[in-house]
């Protein structure tokens, strides 16, 4: 009867424990939030001055240029996958792999060979698993991405857009990412990065109706030539960082559930400590009143 | 007297913001000097320095880029830097 006592103090023990671990999770993750929303606010101005410069250029000039003009010699197409790098985080990296195969199947439909680039540890073991190969992959930052790791997947991803057909050129990148919509809703999102389509900011000029007519120099072709690899990188990041922001949201969300599931369990293990305490109290007086009983009637 | 408005950003924040008289940059095809009233630009950066003389009369601010571009636009300037040495307070010869 005792036994059964001990393995409820056992579990409410280890399950207090368990809840300690989830509690610092959930508050290491609730600070680095707040980085994160500060290095998209960091990254926000570079960004909105880049776009602009793309709008004035594509609405100033009629050039032409490799990124901006769809491919139709190759049948591949590239993917980058963004998940985590670590798991607690609820559904976050499955949901994001789970769109991610919807859209590898939907342009295998289309008869496109698939060349998946994938960042963050938790994707890159569910290919390895499943022994896909990866064309490239990235890990050990997904919570705290840096303009360096952004720029070394944007250069891949670019290189095998401009690269020829027989060394493995694609004709199309998409991007599978997470979208921070705000701290509850975080949502799966398919862009397609190259080739480009500038639209964004092109209206969005400011007091001025016209835009100026610009002096380029040296040329409006090599100045698109110097700012669209740099807006790709630009994309790329601020995908990263909407993803690092997903993440740290989600696990932070996860973990405070896991607390609270624990803090349930505690509460139901105490409840079972204690009737078994009683019933071990009240077997006791039964035997010794029943003991007493037999001795008095002999 | 007409000033400028100088932002100075890299990818991961800003670097330097406000008024100044006069913005030099290593343009593609030559150093640029940008004062007031310049006609809208867009030019590619070389390596070298960008220098802003402030408005207030304060040391000429100079960093070292290794590339970006630079806009500007009524008055607007934007110099958009990949990678930005620290501030330096160059000798305030440039007055």
């Amino acid at each position: 009867m005792a036994g059964k006592q001990r393995i409820y103090k056992a579990r409410i023990k280890s399950t207090q424990s368990l809840k300690k671990m989830f509690r610092a999770q959930e508050l290491i993750a609730a600070s680095r939030i707040g980085k994160a929303r500060d290095r998209v606010a960091m990254a926000t101005p570079y960004a909105r001055a880049i776009t602009r410069a793309v709008s004035a250029v594509a609405t100033h000039s009629d050039v032409s240029h490799p990124f901006l003009v769809e491919r139709d010699d190759v049948p591949r197409v590239a993917v980058l996958l963004v998940a985590s790098d670590r798991g607690m985080a609820g559904a976050y990296s499955a949901s994001v792999i789970r769109e991610t195969e919807r859209l590898v199947q939907r342009l295998e439909g289309e008869g496109k060979q698939v060349a998946l680039y994938v960042a963050g540890r938790r994707a890159v073991a569910f290919y390895r698993f499943r022994q896909r190969e990866l064309a490239g992959q990235w890990t050990g930052f997904s919570d705290a991405p840096t303009p360096q790791i952004a720029d070394e997947i944007a250069d891949a991803l670019l290189a095998a857009f401009t690269a020829p057909v027989e060394e493995g050129g694609v004709g199309e990148v998409h991007v599978v990412f997470t979208q921070f919509v705000n701290m509850v809703t975080q949502r799966p999102r398919v862009i397609r990065m190259l080739p480009l389509e500038v639209v964004e900011g092109v209206a969005a000029v400011g007091e001025h109706d016209a835009l100026p007519l610009y002096e380029f120099e040296p040329s409006p072709e090599e100045v698109l030539d110097a700012l669209l690899p740099r807006y790709v990188r630009t994309r790329i990041y601020a995908n990263l960082l909407q993803a690092a922001a997903s993440e740290l949201a989600a696990r932070q969300r996860a973990m405070h559930t896991a607390t609270d599931n624990a803090e349930d369990l505690i509460r139901t293990y105490t409840r079972l400590a204690n009737q078994a305490r009683q019933g071990e109290i009240t077997q006791e007086i039964s035997e010794i009143v029943s003991g007493a009983d037999a001795l008095a009637s002999s | 007297m007409a000033q400028l408005e100088v932002d100075v950003v890299a990818a991961d924040g800003k670097v330097w913001s406000g008024s100044a008289r006069q913005v030099s940059a290593p343009a593609a095809d030559g150093d640029v000097g940008i004062l007031a009233g310049h006609t809208p630009l867009l030019s590619v950066l070389r390596p070298g320095a960008v220098r802003v003389v402030p408005v207030d009369g304060g040391a000429t601010l100079s960093w070292h880029v290794d590339g970006g571009f630079m806009s500007v636009d009524s008055d607007q300037v934007t110099v958009v830097v990949d990678s930005v040495a620290k501030a330096t307070t160059a000798a305030a010869t440039g007055h």
